[in-house]
């Protein structure tokens, strides 16, 4: 069920809860999973004693990938054709993640549809901690 | 740099879709994908530091690995910064990855700049852009990544 540009226009959105009490094991299967074994990630006695950080913190790319499940599930499967973020604040062990996508234009380019999208994941403080753009192929 | 290959399997996906909580039936179950067949999630070309034989934040046999061990570090000197952190990721995918593909992945590194912040001193930021080819030779994702070293951590104020 791919999105219809028929349906569709700037300023709608839609947004998941990603993440709840974000856990430090799910930090650590991130960490399995993509092979990014950085002790900031998984090490408290490292990241407090010579990092100097108040404790471990999530992947970046756990965010990125956090925020890519909303961003699917709103666009469909293999339809992505851009996903770009910057990381504006750390995750932390215990944060739960709000992700949103607003459509920012409707648009065809060589017969195909498309729509653009400015995304926005934000921590139980209203902080945002990722924010970014998409683009999607969408049905007519 | 060199290339790295990275044969994608399909346990591979399913292991890196439970690490980012996305239970969507297409990255494990092909019954279910029939549309597109099981694809990997978007931000799992990132996966290929498994592949890369000297990627850095994997402990390695025999080497002295900077995580805590018997003491808070396993290094004799302190790491001269907090270690660089991710600052942007950006793709732009031309098809996406399928299990049974076997990527050739070169990175290049692109600009640097700096920065002063309030909250973490000098910033050096770093972009690398990274190409993902299949078994064919046709590009599936362009990646460009930028990493920032801190010169301290970054003040949680």
């Amino acid at each position: 069920m791919a999105l219809k540009a028929s349906a569709l226009k700037a300023g709608d959105s839609h947004s998941e809860r990603v993440v709840e009490n974000l856990s430090r094991t799910q930090i650590v299967q991130y960490a399995g999973a993509s092979g990014d074994y950085n002790p900031l990630h998984s090490d408290e006695v490292y990241t407090t004693q010579v990092a100097g950080y108040p404790s471990v913190f999530a992947h970046g790319m756990l965010t990125m990938g956090l925020t890519g499940k909303m961003l699917t599930n709103y666009v469909g499967d293999g339809t992505l054709t851009k996903f770009g973020v910057r990381f504006t604040n750390q995750v932390w062990p215990g944060d739960t993640l709000d992700s949103k996508a607003t459509v920012t234009a409707v648009r065809e380019e060589g017969g195909q549809h498309y729509v653009d999208l400015t995304l926005s994941t934000t921590n139980q403080d209203g902080k945002e901690v990722v924010a970014g753009s998409a683009t999607a192929r969408i049905d007519p | 740099m060199t290339k790295i290959t990275f044969p994608v399997e399909a346990s591979h996906i399913m292991m890196f879709a439970r690490a980012v909580g996305d239970s969507n039936p297409v990255y494990h179950d092909a019954a279910a994908a029939k549309d597109t067949g099981i694809i990997a999630p978007p931000s799992f070309a990132q996966a290929v530091a498994q592949f890369d034989p000297d990627y850095f934040l994997r402990p390695k046999p025999n080497e002295k690995w900077f995580g805590s061990a018997k003491g808070p570090t396993g290094i004799d000197t302190k790491p001269t910064s907090s270690g660089g952190l991710h600052a942007e990721q950006h793709y732009e995918y031309h098809r996406h990855i399928r299990p049974g593909d076997v990527l050739t992945v070169e990175t290049k590194p692109g600009k640097t700049w700096e920065k002063e912040s309030k909250r973490a001193g000098k910033l050096t930021f770093r972009e690398r852009v990274t190409e993902y080819r299949d078994q064919n030779g046709e590009l599936v994702i362009t990646a460009r990544g930028v990493g920032v070293t801190t010169e301290r951590p970054v003040d949680q104020g």
